[in-house]
């Protein structure tokens, strides 16, 4: 009895003594923390992804607080949580959220297997910043996808995957939140963010390749070869540049109106999330386009055996 | 010609491999293997088999139904190695089950559990054995006297082993160094052919597969520090030739702590871990509760092994040459 | 016997060309001039199509003071001036030439006589590293180097020594070997040259002892050259490594970059790089061909080749029994450090000391095995790091760790990735983490 009685009072010790230690470092030691950082993170969505440019979503409540204390949260976006968690933040801190258009992550390449042979084998790590210093990597494209899949490593909402069928990676734009970290990982620089557009329809250059025409003719068949035919359908509005042997079309003067993709003899331009055409582009006189021609061709076809 | 292939240089490989080094420490322990055979009969032939083939079906079938790992890794010989190493660190007359559980132990706790091969911070082996040895004291401390050959079960008759007469304080009972050298006297299984075991560890530095850091800096210290006392007193302690050829010391020196996997990484560091360990079973033999410290002092030493790494750089190109600079 | 400190390991030799004699390669029917080949400023063509070029005719300018002119080594006309497949896997700027007849530039010296540099007390260093310069001579054991650059040490830095890089460290390769049996008056008089240039009294030539012939041949004909001294080395890979060759002939350690061989007051030039020297210093020829080894386990013919800069790799592997049906793996220069290539139309360049044939079975890596923690990378590593961590923290993107474990001294040259028995490809993540760390330090210092 006695031994019992003397471990109770022992341990009981022993506890009361670490409690009263435990509370007086946690009150000398406290960290002030402005209560406000504690409030934004709480509403960020903690995905930590840092596609904001803080390190995680603490950073970036602790960046937010400090703005607010300027003034303005122009520079702030949460692209995983868009406009809605901007809002909250915005909402905490008493001021008014900035818009921005959320923003999608876009490969612009289009070298499928078909399109682009891969004629030697990559034997070694198979990280896509590992085979670019090869050189080349398995393709003849210096520009391409390389499809070792160092975006989808970094994605952490599974958005971005790589088609083991045509080893280019895929986004799947319900799930991009636009946050950035593919296009950090990319050594070739392929993922562009573009803006969302109305229903998701966008017009893109689905090719990075800088070669000029004749060569990047030979690399790949879905090559974009400067010819600037999209450039001259494109005189109303401006939208499409021509880079180093390569267009690209700018989002924010873009109609949508999908000349471009009709002109291009590459098939190297892409409509996404369009419906399926009406069937006058059947008859439409579609210049040299020889490649399109047939997919509109089949679109319109199963649309037609689908009507009936 | 198919397709050509590409890929960052070095082009060419020395040939070595996983299996290489597990398969050339087995080979290691084969003279040693032979005279437990020699000394204990039939019965190490049952624990050794046991232990081997029971920690290999444990490792394949935690690799296959538990982890689901996609590549099996019981063919690199690392589940065969932890086998017989748990099985020299038994009595010959142990009960089949409790190696059993033994191997059990080494293999699930002691290895896969923190990922399997490459991911162990302690020795799978000696994880089965400490636990073997706290669970069983009893039948883990009776050993049954060499040269028995037809001796089997119940019958054996068990004596003390040289260290526990030295914990009890038997000096005058001790066995000639050389019957410890040849192994004439009782213990585990591996623990008897010091001769043995340190021709296997040779064969080990000739081709390569560890160097002589590990195993010689243990020695050194257990012979050194035990000189010292054995100068003192002559009386209390034992000569440093008998504290180093008894017990497990020469099997854990050149088997158990020169385990890849959980010893540093640099000869630095080897050396250093070899001396701690040398000094731990020195004090565990002498004032600990167990007479044998090997086991204990490795496993201690195992978990210091990620801070030896971080802090035993090894010597990096033109550092002297630096600071021969400044001045 | 002398040999490096730290590390090293001994991959099988395979000097299979080592008894064949050099032979000259015969002229390709176009040449390509890629203007990227050497470290440093690519070369500015200075021809364009339709321009006919002799041997000896400048095809690009040198692009800066870190950069080498390029001579054309061929006669005919320049068909294009465009992007070509190099030796690096990747299309960059580059001059074809199509080959019509074998004329010379009159200013180049043909005969074969040995002139000494005793001779010429006019050559003075100034003159020795401006001719050398205009040649465009660039360290030909694979580094491609600028020559001159090396001949000019920075302020602050005086040389003491010159040590030739003979050596011949990587397996298969033979071509420097050959070169010193046959050429040995001319490799020394390209010593004196650069112990001239840079105003030394002592040159060494380092040559490792599995080439014993080559060992006896120099010792004998540099009696006549009191200042240079031949150093059998034990034979160790990567002893042809600057910094290990200089720890190996005069026992001093270069410290970590930035510093450089010539703050320990070594200036190292590899023998083939001496051969050119000569040739530009005593017979104003440029850079414009070089020994290459061809080589492989299945290549009918290993043979050493005088071959013209800008050949393609295709011709000199017909020349030596043609592409083998086995081929996995066509390397350009040796098996531990060299380049695998694309293709053989790639053209021939001033670094380029071997094409390695390797079959499918040995140029296939194996699959990699978790890490046993064995230490052996840490063991053979030359320059004292740790190459299971640097691959490690590089494989997870950990810069910072990898910058404290001095990954920028890794001089990528194989040896943790050869030896390590789980087949890791450690060599692969350090040099990502190498090539990241380097572009961090290069960012932090350019503000």
């Amino acid at each position: 009895m006695n031994g019992i009685l003397i471990a109770v009072i022992v341990l009981g010790a022993i506890g009361l003594i670490s409690a009263v230690v435990l509370f007086a470092a946690s009150k000398k030691f406290a960290v002030h923390e402005d209560p406000r950082i504690g409030q934004v993170a709480e509403v960020l969505p903690q995905a930590n992804c840092g596609g904001c440019g803080y390190p995680g979503c603490a950073g970036f409540a602790g960046a937010c607080v400090k703005a607010a204390d300027g003034g303005s949260l122009d520079d702030l976006n949460c692209a995983p949580g868009g406009k809605e968690v901007m809002e909250k933040v915005a909402g905490i801190l008493g001021l008014q959220a900035s818009a921005v258009a959320p923003k999608v992550a876009v490969v612009r390449c289009n070298g499928t297997c078909d399109a682009r042979p891969h004629g030697v084998e990559y034997d070694g790590t198979h990280r896509c910043r590992i085979q670019n210093m090869t050189g080349m990597g398995e393709t003849q494209c210096l520009y391409g996808c390389l499809g070792e899949g160092d975006c989808e490593s970094v994605c952490l909402f599974g958005a971005i995957k790589v088609n083991p069928e045509t080893r280019i990676a895929e986004v799947d734009e319900s799930k991009c939140t636009g946050c950035g970290a593919c296009q950090k990982a990319c050594p070739r620089n392929i993922i562009e963010l573009r803006p969302q557009g109305p229903k998701g329809r966008k017009v893109v250059v689905l090719c990075n390749n800088k070669d000029k025409g004749a060569l990047a003719t030979k690399e790949c068949k879905n090559s974009c070869i400067g010819c600037g035919k999209c450039v001259k359908v494109c005189d109303k509005f401006e939208a499409i540049t021509l880079g180093t042997n390569l267009a690209h079309i700018d989002p924010d003067k873009c109609k949508l109106c999908r000349k471009c993709e009709e002109a291009c003899p590459r098939g190297a331009i892409h409509a996404f999330n369009f419906p399926p055409r009406k069937p006058k582009a059947e008859t439409a006189p579609t210049p040299v386009a020889q490649q399109p021609a047939p997919k509109a061709a089949d679109s319109v076809s199963q649309q037609q055996v689908a009507e009936q | 010609m198919s397709k050509l292939i590409v890929s960052l240089s070095p082009h060419v490989h020395s040939g070595d491999s996983v299996q290489k080094n597990m398969y050339g420490v087995c080979i290691a322990l084969v003279p040693a293997l032979i005279a437990s055979l020699w000394f204990f009969g039939i019965g190490a032939a049952i624990v050794l088999a046991t232990s081997v083939i029971s920690c290999v079906f444990f490792e394949w079938a935690i690799a296959k139904f538990l982890l689901r790992l996609p590549n099996c890794t019981v063919c690199d010989g690392s589940a065969v190695l932890t086998g017989l190493l748990l099985g020299f660190n038994l009595p010959s007359n142990l009960p089949v089950w409790i190696i059993i559980i033994g191997a059990l132990v080494a293999i699930g706790i002691g290895k896969m559990t923190y990922g399997g091969l490459g991911c162990n911070p302690f020795n799978p082996a000696l994880v089965g054995r400490v636990f073997l040895l706290i669970s069983f004291p009893v039948q883990m401390t009776s050993w049954p006297v060499p040269g028995q050959l037809t001796a089997m079960g119940a019958d054996v008759v068990t004596a003390a082993t040289p260290l526990a007469l030295l914990a009890s304080g038997h000096l005058d009972e001790l066995p000639e160094a050389t019957d410890l050298l040849f192994g004439n006297v009782g213990g585990s299984l591996g623990e008897v052919s010091a001769l043995c075991l340190l021709l296997g560890c040779a064969f080990m530095i000739w081709r390569k597969i560890i160097t002589w850091h590990i195993p010689v800096s243990i020695i050194a210290t257990v012979a050194v520090l035990s000189g010292i006392l054995y100068a003192a007193d002559p009386t209390t302690y034992v000569s440093p030739l008998v504290q180093v050829l008894s017990g497990g010391l020469i099997l854990g020196a050149c088997f158990m702590a020169t385990d890849y996997v959980s010893s540093p990484m640099t000869h630095k560091g080897q050396l250093i871990y070899g001396v701690c360990i040398g000094f731990l079973t020195v004090l565990i033999r002498l004032w600990g509760a167990y007479p044998e410290g090997m086991s204990f002092a490795i496993l201690i030493m195992n978990a210091f092994t990620p801070l030896i790494n971080t802090y035993c750089k090894p010597k990096r190109f033109g550092e002297v040459a630096k600071k021969g600079g400044k001045k | 016997m002398k040999t490096f400190k730290l590390g090293g390991v001994h991959p099988a030799e395979n000097k299979l060309s080592a008894g064949s004699p050099i032979r000259e390669a015969n002229l390709p029917k176009q040449a390509i001039f890629s203007m990227f080949q050497h470290i440093g400023a690519p070369a500015k063509p200075v021809v364009k199509k339709g321009d006919v070029v002799k041997v000896g005719t400048l095809l690009g300018e040198a692009g800066g003071f870190v950069s080498a002119p390029i001579y054309s080594s061929v006669s005919g006309k320049v068909t294009k001036v465009d992007v070509a497949l190099d030796a690096s896997d990747t299309r960059r700027m580059a001059v074809y030439v199509d080959v019509e007849g074998d004329e010379w530039e009159e200013s180049i010296d043909r005969s074969t006589t040995l002139e000494k540099l005793s001779a010429h007390p006019e050559l003075d260093s100034k003159t020795i590293i401006e001719k050398i310069k205009t040649a465009g001579i660039v360290g030909m054991g694979g580094a491609t180097f600028p020559c001159h650059v090396k001949l000019c040490p920075p302020p602050g830095c005086k040389a003491e020594c010159v040590i030739i890089n003979a050596v011949e460290c990587e397996p298969y390769l033979t071509a420097d070997h050959r070169l010193m049996l046959e050429h040995a008056d001319e490799i020394l008089e390209g010593v004196e040259c650069i112990m001239k240039a840079v105003d030394v009294t002592r040159g060494y030539i380092g040559i490792e002892n599995n080439k014993p012939d080559a060992i006896a041949l120099m010792t004998e004909k540099a009696k006549n050259h009191p200042n240079i001294e031949v150093v059998p080395l034990k034979v160790k890979y990567p002893q042809g490594g600057e910094k290990q060759l200089i720890d190996a002939v005069i026992g001093r350690e270069v410290p970590a970059p930035p510093a450089i061989p010539i703050n320990v007051g070594a200036v190292v030039q590899n023998v083939g790089t001496a051969f050119a020297i000569y040739q530009a210093v005593m017979k104003n020829k440029p850079l414009i061909d070089r020994v290459i080894t061809v080589t492989g386990k299945s290549v009918k013919n290993p043979s050493n080749l005088l071959a013209r800069l800008g050949t393609p790799f295709q011709q000199l592997i017909d020349e030596c029994g043609g592409l083998p049906e086995d081929t996995g793996k066509i390397i350009g220069g040796g098996p531990m450090m060299g380049k695998a290539l694309l293709s053989l139309e790639v053209p021939m360049t001033k670094g380029s000391s071997g094409l390695l044939i390797m079959n499918e079975k040995d140029a296939r890596r194996a699959t990699p095995d978790p890490c046993i923690r064995c230490g052996k990378c840490v063991n053979v590593c030359p320059m004292g790091l740790e190459p299971y961590l640097l691959a490690t923290v590089s494989s997870q993107h950990d810069w910072e760790t990898s910058e404290n474990n001095d990954i920028v001294s890794c001089i990528e040259c194989g040896s943790c990735q050869f030896t390590c028995p789980s087949h890791r490809p450690l060599l692969d993540n350090i040099r990502l983490g190498k090539s990241t760390v380097m572009g961090i330090i290069r960012a932090r210092n350019a503000k």
